[in-house]
C-alpha cells in the first residue's frame, strides 16, 4: 500500500511539473511579460529597462530552470508586481480560497445528494422537478448574475448582509450560496441518475423482498453504491472551486487565489502565476486521489482494481 | 452587445432595489473610497498605476506643487528655486517639516532620494520620471542642488508631480518592500494600515506643514479594492461607500437620476488615437501613402463618438498631445473634418479603388475601437478587427507589425506637450513615423529653456506630423466620480483623486 501511494505521489509531481512546463511556456506566448509589467503607461524604453532587469531577454528555457531549481528548495521567487515574496503572498490569498471552496462544496454537497435522493425515490413528483427546476436554474444562471441578484436582495434591499468583503464570517454567506449552487446541480442530477439506477437494480429488489427495512435499503444498500461517482464528481468540483472561484471573487471583492491568478496572468505576474499553477494542480492530484481512497473505501471490488 | 445590456439591467436592479441608507460614516469622520486596481505596491516609485499617483499624493510630497486648476507652480517642500545653469536647479528647502516617523525633512532627504530613484539599478517602474535626472548634492541642511544629465525643460513639472521625497534613513533600511508595507512620507495624509491589494487606511497627518495641498478636512480614509464596478455600486446603496470613480458613463448617468448621489465629470489627460505605420514597419503597410492616411483622418466621425460614447467632457482632439499640455498648440494642427467621400476620393487616388483590407488592432474600451473601425469600413477600409491584451499588442507595436491600432495614452498627468509628443515621435521603439524633421524639432523643444523656443518647435511638430497624418488623433477621455450627498468632492482636469479638498456637507 505504501509503494502504491509513494508512486502516486512520484506520478502527481511528475504531472504538476508538466503542467507547470506547459503553461510556462504558454505564457511567453500570450505577451511580453516586460511590457504587462511595465503597465499601460510606461514607454517603450521604460519596457526595454524592465526586460534588461528581470532578464527576460534569455531564453525561456534557462528562466524556467532556474525558477524550477529554486522551486525545489520552497522558493517561489518573488512577484513581478506586488514585490513580495510569492510564498507569503499565496499564503494570505490561499485561506480565502480554501474557506471558500470548502464552505461551497459542503453547501453543495448538502442540498444536493438529499435533493437528488428525493428526487430518486418519487420520480416525476412535485418534488423531482423542483429539483430538476433548481438544477437547470443553477447551470443556466451565469455567477456574476446569481452573485449580483442575492447582493441587491440580501445585502441592499433587505441590509442582511455585507455586499463583499472578508472581515467576518457573514461577510462569505453570499459568496459560498453562489459558489456552491453552481457545482450543486451537476451532484444533483448524479445523485438522482444512479439512486434511480441502483433502486431498479435486482439487489435493492431483493433487499425488499427479504423484508429490510426501507431506510436500510436507501442509505445502507442504495447511497452507498449511487454515491461513487459523486465522490469524484465532488473532488474535480472542488479542484475547480480552488481554482475557478475567480468570479465569485471579483463580484464580492474577496481577494483570493482564484482571483489573483487571473490578474496574476493578464499582469504576466511569473513568479506568482507559476507557483499557483503548481499549487492548483496539486490540489487537483490531491483530491483525485483522496477521491480514489474514498471509493475504494465505499466500494471494495475497488480495491483489487 | 449582450453585455452592455446585461450591464445595465444589473444597474437598473440595484438602483430599484435601493431604497435609502443610513450614511454611516461621517459621523465616525471615516471616507469610505474604492479602487478598481489592485495597487501592485504603495511605494509610489515601484507602481504605475493612476490609483498609485492618488496615493502617491496624499502620502508624500514633492518639492514643488502645481496648482491644478490655474497650473501655477508653488513651493510645496522647497521655498524657492532657481536655474543655476542648463542643466542643474537650487532648491531652498522649507524649514521644520516633520516626516509621518518623527524625523526631520532636510537635505539629506533629497540628496537620498534622487540620487536613488535616478539610479536606473534600482529598479524604479516608471524610469522616464526619474531618468532625466543625474544626481543630487547638499550645499547646507536646507539648500540642495539636482544635477540634470541633459538640458530637460520639463523639470518643474516632474518634480512638481511624481517627483516624491522620502526620508533617508528609514528608506535606506525599508527599501521599496518596507516602504510599500508601511509608508512614511510628509504629505498630508499618513498610512495606519495597508494590506497588499486589498486595504489601505489612512489618517491626517496632524503635524503636515502649511503646504499649497492644503490640511485635510476628513480624518480617516478608507481604501478598498472592489474589482466590480457593480459591486463597488452596491456599497455605495448599502452606505459603506462614500466615493467611487471612473465610474462608466451609462452607470454614471442612472446615478445621477437619484437625489442621494452627486455624480461629477471631469476630463482627463488621457487622450485616444490611431497609430498609422508611415514608416513601412510592418509588412505592406498601405498607410506609407500620405492620401490612405488622410482618408483615416477623413473617415472618422470624432464628434459623434465624443457625443454618443464618451459624453461627459471629453473633447475632440485633433492633436497629438493633449490640448492642456504645455506646448501642446491646438492652432498649429490640421483639422480633418469628417468627410466620407473625401475618405474615398483619396483611396481611390491612392490605388484602393475597390478598398483595402488591414488588421486593426485594439486593447482597451472595445466598444470605441469597434466603432471607429466601422467607420473605416464605411469608406471601403475594410478591417479585420483584433482585440488583444495590452502586453501581447505592446510587444507587436514595438516590434513594428501593427499597421494600424486604437491606442491611448495619459502622460502620467504630467502637464507637458513633451510626455505625449516626444514620446512617440523621437524615433523609439513605438515610433511609426520615424520622421527626422519631427525628430529636429521636438529634439530642440525638449532641450532647451526658454518656453518660447520650445513652444515654437512643439508648434511645428505638431504642424508637420497632422499634416502628414502620421497619427489620428481622436478624442479625449473622462472620468465620473459619484459620491453620496454627504460629501462635498471636485475633481480635476488631471485625473488624481485628492482627498484633502474633499469635505463633509
Amino acid at each position: 500500500m505504501l509503494q502504491f501511494i509513494l508512486k502516486r505521489l512520484g506520478l502527481a509531481l511528475l504531472v504538476a511539473f508538466t503542467v507547470s512546463f506547459i503553461s510556462f511556456s504558454l505564457l511567453f506566448l500570450s505577451g511580453d511579460p516586460a511590457a504587462a509589467l511595465a503597465g499601460e503607461t510606461a514607454s517603450g524604453e521604460d519596457v526595454e529597462a524592465l526586460r534588461r532587469l528581470y532578464g527576460f531577454d534569455r531564453p525561456m528555457l534557462v528562466q524556467y530552470g532556474e525558477w524550477l531549481f529554486s522551486a525545489m528548495q520552497g522558493d517561489f521567487g518573488e512577484s513581478y508586481y506586488f514585490r513580495l515574496p510569492v510564498a507569503s503572498l499565496i499564503a494570505d490569498r490561499l485561506s480565502v480560497t480554501m474557506i471558500l471552496g470548502v464552505c461551497g462544496i459542503t453547501f453543495a454537497l448538502l442540498t444536493a445528494v438529499p435533493l437528488g435522493v428525493v428526487a430518486a425515490i418519487r420520480p416525476n413528483s412535485i418534488i423531482d422537478r423542483v429539483a430538476l427546476f433548481i438544477s437547470v436554474a443553477g447551470q443556466a444562471m451565469p455567477s456574476f448574475w446569481f452573485g449580483l441578484i442575492l447582493i441587491v436582495v440580501f445585502a441592499i434591499q433587505l441590509g442582511w448582509l455585507p455586499p463583499s468583503g472578508t472581515e467576518t464570517w457573514r461577510h462569505f454567506i453570499l459568496p459560498t450560496i453562489v459558489l456552491g449552487y453552481y457545482a450543486m446541480p451537476a451532484i444533483m442530477r448524479l445523485t438522482r441518475a444512479g439512486m434511480l439506477d441502483v433502486l431498479n437494480s435486482d439487489y435493492i429488489r431483493t433487499a425488499r423482498a427479504k423484508g429490510a427495512n426501507e431506510r436500510r435499503v436507501l442509505f445502507r444498500h442504495a447511497l452507498r453504491n449511487a454515491i461513487i461517482p459523486v465522490v469524484s464528481l465532488a473532488a474535480v468540483q472542488m479542484g475547480f472551486m480552488l481554482g475557478g472561484s475567480i468570479v465569485v471573487e471579483s463580484i464580492f471583492a474577496l481577494h483570493g487565489a482564484g482571483y489573483l491568478a487571473w490578474e496574476s496572468i493578464a499582469r504576466n505576474d511569473l513568479p506568482t502565476v507559476q507557483a499557483l499553477i503548481l499549487i492548483f494542480s496539486m490540489f487537483y492530484i490531491v483530491f483525485t486521489f483522496l477521491a480514489d481512497v474514498l471509493n475504494a473505501w465505499l466500494d471494495p471490488r475497488m480495491r483489487s482494481s | 452587445m449582450k453585455s452592455t445590456v446585461l450591464k445595465s439591467t444589473i444597474t437598473g436592479l440595484i438602483l430599484a432595489a435601493a431604497t435609502g441608507a443610513a450614511w454611516a460614516d461621517k459621523a465616525d469622520d471615516t471616507l469610505n473610497v474604492a479602487f478598481t486596481k489592485e495597487l501592485e505596491n504603495v511605494d509610489s516609485y515601484f507602481n504605475s498605476s493612476r490609483e498609485g499617483v492618488v496615493l502617491q499624493r496624499a502620502v508624500w510630497d514633492g518639492l514643488i506643487y502645481r496648482d491644478p486648476v490655474s497650473n501655477e507652480y508653488m513651493g510645496n517642500l522647497a521655498t524657492e528655486w532657481e536655474w543655476i545653469d542648463d542643466t542643474t536647479i537650487e532648491f531652498k528647502l522649507r524649514e521644520g517639516v516633520k516626516f509621518h516617523d518623527g524625523s526631520d525633512f532636510t537635505a539629506d532627504d533629497v540628496v537620498f532620494t534622487v540620487n536613488y530613484v535616478a539610479d536606473e539599478a534600482n529598479g524604479v517602474k516608471t524610469q522616464r520620471n526619474v531618468n532625466w535626472m543625474k544626481s543630487a548634492e547638499k550645499i547646507d541642511d536646507y539648500t540642495v542642488r539636482i544635477m540634470l544629465k541633459e538640458k530637460f525643460p520639463a523639470a518643474i513639472e516632474f518634480l512638481s508631480g511624481p517627483v516624491s521625497m522620502y526620508p533617508s534613513d528609514y528608506y535606506e533600511e525599508a527599501g521599496p518592500e518596507g516602504m510599500g508595507l508601511k509608508p512614511v512620507g510628509t504629505g498630508p495624509y499618513k498610512v495606519t494600515e495597508v494590506v497588499p491589494g486589498q486595504h489601505f487606511k489612512l489618517e491626517a497627518y496632524e503635524g503636515y506643514h502649511d503646504s499649497p495641498k492644503g490640511k485635510p478636512s476628513i480624518k480617516n480614509v478608507d481604501i478598498r479594492t472592489i474589482p466590480d464596478v457593480n459591486t463597488q455600486m452596491a456599497e455605495l446603496f448599502s452606505g459603506s461607500l462614500d466615493l467611487i470613480w471612473q465610474v462608466p458613463s451609462d452607470q454614471a448617468e442612472k446615478l445621477a437620476e437619484r437625489d442621494e448621489f452627486q455624480v461629477s465629470n471631469e476630463s482627463t489627460m488621457r487622450v485616444g488615437y490611431l497609430t498609422l505605420d508611415a514608416a513601412g514597419r510592418s509588412e505592406d503597410s498601405p498607410f506609407t501613402d500620405i492620401r490612405v492616411r488622410k482618408a483615416v483622418n477623413y473617415a472618422i466621425n470624432r464628434q459623434e463618438l465624443v457625443d454618443a460614447l464618451l459624453k461627459g467632457k471629453s473633447k475632440v482632439v485633433y492633436t497629438p498631445c493633449f490640448p492642456s499640455q504645455f506646448g501642446c498648440d491646438e492652432e498649429a494642427a490640421v483639422e480633418y473634418e469628417y468627410n466620407p467621400e473625401k475618405a474615398k476620393e483619396l483611396l481611390a487616388e491612392a490605388g484602393y479603388e475597390d478598398g483595402l483590407t488591414i488588421d486593426f488592432y485594439a486593447y482597451r474600451d472595445r466598444e470605441y475601437a469597434e466603432a471607429i473601425s466601422s467607420y473605416l469600413n464605411a469608406v471601403g477600409i475594410d478591417t479585420n478587427f483584433k482585440m488583444l491584451q495590452y502586453s501581447a499588442l505592446r510587444e507587436q507595436n514595438m516590434k513594428g507589425e501593427t499597421a494600424v491600432s486604437f491606442q491611448t495614452w495619459g502622460s502620467y498627468s504630467i502637464n507637458d506637450a513633451s510626455a505625449m509628443v516626444s514620446q512617440f515621435f523621437k524615433h523609439g521603439s513605438l515610433d511609426y513615423a520615424m520622421d527626422d524633421e519631427t525628430l529636429e524639432y521636438l529634439n530642440t523643444a525638449d532641450s532647451s529653456t526658454d518656453p518660447e523656443v520650445r513652444k515654437e518647435n512643439y508648434s511645428k511638430a505638431i504642424e508637420r506630423i497632422t499634416e502628414e497624418a502620421y497619427w489620428a488623433p481622436m478624442f479625449s477621455y473622462n472620468t465620473n466620480y459619484v459620491t453620496t450627498n454627504e460629501v462635498e468632492y471636485t475633481p480635476t482636469a488631471d485625473e488624481v483623486l485628492r482627498f484633502t479638498t474633499a469635505s463633509w456637507k
